[in-house]
């Protein structure tokens, strides 16, 4: 697994029922193209986190296929509909089969 | 090398950019930055008094930036820079050495840093020499928490470890002491800043001072305020130190640079710093 | 065989270009088949997409872009002039709670970024805007 690789999510603590709240996603990570070559001239294999999803109380919210051209310390921000309190569970998915995973509650009034 | 000499003797190559003089034509003034809509940060204000006569105004390098770099700062879970801060922030709270402290089992939290970075670099009493906010924490480590190996000056973890050190100090107004026992130094810096270096001849002084705001190939130059660092620079995808940047710079006039975490650059990182007086600390800024 | 000095210096650049194996560009025909295999070749209007990025970006690692495709099932990204055309896919699930989203990609110079919607009826929509790169004066 890449080091250092820690996620950060960002949901409004509370909300309305059926309301749409925007989440902010970021992850450290080297998000390492393969196209790139090292000191030694060898090009620098590809290590990158190529899926990330977000569900809420097991339903998707959305689900990204990603590839090399998503920058380093990968960042996305969308809009998830909340009918009910719950959590919100991230998961990234890196190119060597490690998961990083990351939730977050929000109580629905 | 004096400032005299220095405003006559530009070379031929570098006419083209140290002929035109300040523009601020295609940059817009006046915005104002507020961090996580509560740290006010100035970004131009008057010049410290040495600097009367040179500048009518200092401006932060944000004021340089385009609309999206800018907008990346405004908000720390938009600034990149802010996934260091805490990968800074469990390196402090992480004991390390053989007397077995953190840096927590001193400073309690990074907070009660928070007046460290307006400040530096700043005579040291104790060692007889100026500091920098990396060398203040490698005293740390060797001298009081017995780290073997201690951070590199450009480490990862030191650049962690300093813009943590910047963010708690967001806000508060740069005040470096730049007389009595700094002079020197300062001095000494202040020569740096006005000598011409490398191939292409140039010294910080015709970029950063006579011609801020024009374009160097597609890109405004900045005044060269170091009150954002370390700073998290798209290009590098990382979190960048001052005396990287300096490095870099002078590499840039094909000359030889000093080395990261010299004397030389040490002198330099004052001046230039004192330079920022009256701005606001805001590392880890967001820059190209 | 004599030899002019432009054929040296060009036979130097392709020994060069091919020795350090400069980074392909997707061909026109490559951005094609990514779209191809996302649309099956399908048509696409251009109404009920935005695509918003900037025009110039002041360093082609990180530009900010948002898409935003009204009840769209799913929105790709594509940059024409990196060496591969893919950038990532929305897909977005039963509680988007908008069929938006936006990122920070890397562009390989000036070019066209390209997003495609696939709507739920099957039909497809296409917003593109050009992006220039930044080319800095300072490595640093």
């Amino acid at each position: 697994m890449a080091e250092n690789v820690t996620p950060r999510v960002r949901v409004p603590r509370d909300a309305t029922a059926g309301e749409a709240v925007s989440v902010r996603t970021l992850i450290s990570h080297p998000m390492e193209s393969g196209q790139r070559r090292g000191s030694d001239g060898n090009l620098i294999p590809r290590q990158i986190i190529n899926r990330f999803t977000c569900e809420f109380n097991g339903e998707m919210v959305i689900d990204i296929t990603i590839d090399p051209a998503v920058s380093t310390n990968p960042y996305f921000q969308f809009d998830a509909t909340v009918n009910e309190s719950g959590t919100f569970q991230f998961t990234w998915y890196d190119d060597d089969g490690s998961v990083y995973t990351d939730t977050a509650d929000i109580a629905v009034a | 090398m004096t400032r005299k000499t220095l405003l006559g003797g530009v070379s031929a190559a570098v006419v083209a950019v140290a002929a035109a003089g300040v523009g601020l034509a295609d940059i817009r003034t006046g915005d104002s930055l507020v961090i996580n809509g509560e740290i006010e940060i100035v970004t131009e204000t008057a010049p410290p008094p040495f600097l009367e006569g040179v500048f009518s105004t200092i401006y932060s390098g944000w004021v340089f930036r385009t609309d999206e770099t800018r907008a990346m700062e405004a908000d720390d879970f938009d600034n990149p820079g802010m996934l260091y801060v805490e990968q800074g922030l469990e390196a402090f709270n992480t004991a390390m050495g053989t007397e077995g402290n953190s840096c927590a089992t001193c400073h309690e939290t990074p907070e009660t840093l928070s007046t460290v970075r307006a400040t530096y670099p700043q005579w040291d009493e104790e060692h007889g020499t100026v500091q920098t906010v990396e060398m203040q924490i490698l005293e740390c480590q060797t001298e009081r928490m017995g780290v073997a190996e201690p951070y590199g000056y450009d480490s990862q973890e030191m650049r962690n470890m300093a813009a943590l050190i910047a963010s708690v100090g967001r806000g508060q107004t740069i005040n470096v002491a730049i007389d009595g026992p700094a002079a020197e130094t300062w001095a000494l810096g202040e020569e740096i800043y006005y000598t011409a270096y490398g191939q292409m001849e140039l010294s910080c002084a015709h970029c950063h001072e006579r011609n801020y705001g024009n374009l160097i190939r597609a890109d405004h130059l900045s005044q060269g305020q170091v009150n954002g660092f370390p700073t998290y620079r798209l290009k590098n995808a990382n979190i960048v130190s001052v005396h990287n940047r300096f490095r870099g710079c002078i590499r840039d006039t094909r000359g030889e640079p000093y080395a990261i975490g010299s004397p030389e650059f040490v002198a330099l990182e004052l001046y230039v710093a004192s330079r920022g007086n009256g701005l606001s600390v805001e590392g880890p800024a967001v820059r190209n | 065989m004599t030899q002019t000095r432009r054929q040296f210096v060009g036979t130097g650049l392709a020994v060069a270009a091919a020795f350090f194996g400069l980074p392909h560009i997707a061909s026109a025909a490559q951005l094609e088949e990514a779209i191809a295999a996302f649309t099956g070749g399908a048509d696409m209007g251009g109404e009920g997409i935005t695509l918003i990025a900037p025009e110039i970006a002041e360093n082609g690692n990180t530009v900010p872009i948002e898409v935003s495709a009204p009840g769209a099932a799913a929105i790709m990204l594509l940059a024409a002039g990196n060496p591969q055309a893919d950038v990532c896919t929305f897909n977005f699930g039963p509680l988007a709670g908008s069929q938006m989203a936006s990122t920070r990609i890397r562009l390989a110079g000036e070019q066209e970024v390209v997003a495609i919607a696939r709507m739920p009826d099957g039909t497809f929509k296409q917003a593109r805007q050009n992006v220039r790169v930044t080319i800095g004066g300072c490595g640093g």
